[in-house]
């Protein structure tokens, strides 16, 4: 009986494919300049654009999928993708939640495009910008705009050795205060998402003095109704709250709900 | 212990320090070896970190504290420890966010642990709260540790030997209050404002609006023979009188207030409307665990390499208030905001009685100004409280 393995595994085949997106996050790969060897060596890099014109055909172990998807044949395309990846993980705001684009969902797209394009009829648009998992089903999704290189590494460490992911749906507040950071909304009146956005960025914002963005996206179990209406009272109008919510992640759920009551206080329900 | 009252025949001297002799104290814990740590301003708070002499401390500086509200303004008086207490506590030293609990390496067809051992750093904090010495003493029962000695840790059964290790090493130079914050309450929690126990030195700052100067007694031997060393003036008996009259106004000027038999309140309670109307404002962000200096959960992480032949184990901070934190076989048992608030406030202020036999609230009020929404623990009790004695008036009581 081998109880441990000793010979060196077959390396898992990787792929890295792009939607709609800025490429910053498949960048973060080969911003991992101290173990970029070691993921090299770790894994057979089979299909990475950024990286490499070689293209090795699938299957694929894993595939890091950025972007989101904005055309029918985006949404055919990662139909393709899923057959032939046996992991799939999304990378960033625009894969987990259809990104800065998504600001689109709530208007009026053909509007846009006429009145920014000469040749309107040259594109060929979804009126929506959505995440991957709206479309196929999606092992794991990690978050961030960018995403955090660390945790990425993390996340490829974890499949490669058939483990969970160490990325806690947790709040941005727990990463604060274990680094020591003062809260800059409780001492300095700064409305923040920290509350209500999921950790991971290495607390970048608070920790330079500034309120969270939310580019991490919603965190698990977000009552983002009870943090707004603390904004409202250090003087945020709701138009300023329904702009702050509609960021990279304006579309995740959570932020899309609240945004839209702010921006029809009408609507909204009394609490 | 209670070294400080003569009792074992040795005869020692209460001190009377200026700003200089504050210093000249620093100064002595350095050359001990140690690293000296107290509060000092950083990003418009106030916080512990090491501090290089006396002149670190916020000098001339008060907290104003409130629900989800801290705001550093100047205060009347040029005064060294005219502040409260801040977001952190001394757990950030004694208990750090993340801990390595040990070290894996494949070795051929086995593999080897190691569990690193780091010496111990040799600390002084300076400037700990009598709800801040309550807290220690809290967390030495959660660790299983003897009350601080200032000289050595006891070890019991199940000690966390590094957090034993961390504690033995800190020598603790406490303030009695000479304010209260607006969210303090350790008056009804009986763990403040005059720091009673647990320390090496106490000191009493008397600050008329002129220059400050320090009360300073021993707690242990070695904070009475650190006394002795430092050529100070001995205080008069005006002194003395002055520096309880600063305790006791600060005892009556607390900014919150715990209601009586919340132990038994809160138990009796459980399926309280108030939980549902928590929740509703609660955001589960777990900040007034963060900055509790009693909370004491954490989870373990472990970590691998690429190569898979190296991993860690690691312990951080974790919080009753995640929804990980009760994940069991097949889910986590605390998926609404109001079983995690629950969960929070009855352990902290009811079964902690049955689990460590004290309270595991020492009415610091960090919770309350941290809260991003200023959700105020005493507010929420009083509110189960009054409600309980409304309807006891009309005969249909929850109990409590």
């Amino acid at each position: 009986m081998a109880a441990v393995q000793t010979k060196p595994r077959r390396r898992p085949k990787l792929a890295v494919w792009k939607f709609s997106s800025c490429d910053g996050c498949q960048l973060s790969l080969l911003d991992c300049e101290d173990e970029l060897l070691a993921v090299a060596e770790a894994v057979e890099i089979a299909y990475f654009l950024e990286a490499t014109r070689a293209e090795i055909a699938g299957p694929y172990d894993v595939s890091l999928v950025e972007g989101s998807i904005g055309t029918l044949h985006d949404a055919e395309r990662i139909k393709m993708i899923r057959k032939q990846s046996k992991v799939l993980i999304t990378i960033g705001a625009c894969a987990t939640a259809g990104g800065i684009q998504a600001l689109r969902n709530f208007r009026d797209v053909d509007g846009f495009i006429r009145a920014v394009y000469a040749r309107p009829d040259f594109i060929d648009t979804l009126a929506t910008s959505t995440a991957i998992q709206d479309h196929v089903k999606v092992d794991f999704e990690l978050r961030g705009c960018p995403i955090n290189k660390e945790q990425l590494l993390e996340v490829l460490n974890a499949f490669l050795n058939h483990r969970r992911p160490v990325v806690p749906p947790m709040s941005q507040c727990i990463e604060c205060k274990m680094h020591g950071t003062v809260c800059v909304m409780v001492a300095h009146g700064t409305p923040c998402l920290g509350p209500v956005t999921q950790a991971g960025c290495g607390n970048l914002c608070p920790g330079h003095d500034r309120g969270c963005y939310g580019c991490f996206g919603p965190k698990e179990t977000p009552n983002v109704a009870a943090l707004t209406k603390q904004f409202a009272a250090l003087g945020w109008t709701d138009a300023a709250i329904a702009n702050a919510l509609r960021s990279f992640n304006a579309n995740a759920e959570p932020f899309r709900a609240e945004a839209q009551h702010r921006e029809t206080p009408s609507q909204r329900v009394p609490s | 212990m209670d070294s400080n009252d003569n009792s074992n025949g040795t005869r020692h001297t209460v001190r009377r320090l200026d700003r200089n002799g504050l210093d000249a104290l620093t100064a002595a814990l350095q050359a001990d070896g140690r690293m000296v740590i107290g509060p000092r301003v950083r990003d418009g708070a106030i916080v512990y970190d090491p501090l290089d002499g006396a002149g670190d401390l916020p000098w001339g500086l008060i907290d104003e504290q409130d629900g989800g509200r801290y705001r550093l303004v100047p205060g009347p008086d040029n005064a060294a420890f005219a502040h409260v207490v801040g977001p952190q506590s001394w757990k950030k030293y004694l208990y750090p966010a993340r801990q390595t609990l040990w070290r894996g390496r494949r070795d051929g067809p086995r593999f080897s642990v190691e569990v690193p051992a780091e010496p111990t750093p040799r600390t002084a904090f300076i400037g700990v709260r009598a709800c801040e010495l309550a807290a220690m003493a809290v967390q030495d029962r959660v660790f299983g540790v003897r009350a601080h000695s200032g000289q050595s840790v006891g070890q019991q059964q199940y000690t966390d030997t590094g957090y034993a290790a961390r504690r033995a090493a800190a020598f603790i130079v406490a303030v009695n209050c000479s304010r209260a914050g607006g969210t303090c309450f350790c008056a009804s929690m009986g763990t403040g404002p005059k720091a009673e126990s647990g320390y090496d030195i106490v000191l009493t700052e008397l600050s008329d609006g002129g220059e400050s100067v320090f009360v300073a007694e021993g707690g242990s031997e070695a904070g009475w023979a650190l006394l002795d060393r430092l050529d100070a003036v001995p205080a008069g008996d005006g002194d003395i009188r002055a520096a309880e009259r600063v305790v006791d106004a600060t005892r009556a000027h607390m900014g919150r207030a715990m209601v009586p038999g919340v132990n038994r309140l809160l138990a009796e309670n459980l399926e309280h409307p108030q939980w549902d109307a928590v929740a509703s404002r609660c955001l589960s962000c777990a900040n007034c665990t963060m900055v509790c200096p009693t909370c004491f959960c954490t989870t373990v992480e472990d970590t691998t390499d690429l190569t898979g032949e190296h991993v860690e184990r690691w312990r951080r901070w974790d919080s009753c208030f995640t929804v990980d934190f009760s994940y069991i076989h097949g889910g986590s048992i605390r998926q609404g905001g109001a079983s995690r608030y629950r969960q929070w406030m009855t352990h902290k202020l009811s079964h902690w009685h049955d689990q460590f036999g004290t309270s595991g609230c020492t009415g610091c009020g960090r919770c309350i100004t941290w809260c991003p929404v200023g959700i105020d623990i005493t507010e929420e009790a009083r509110a189960i409280h009054d409600d309980c004695h409304r309807t006891d008036d009309a005969g249909t009581g929850r109990g409590g």
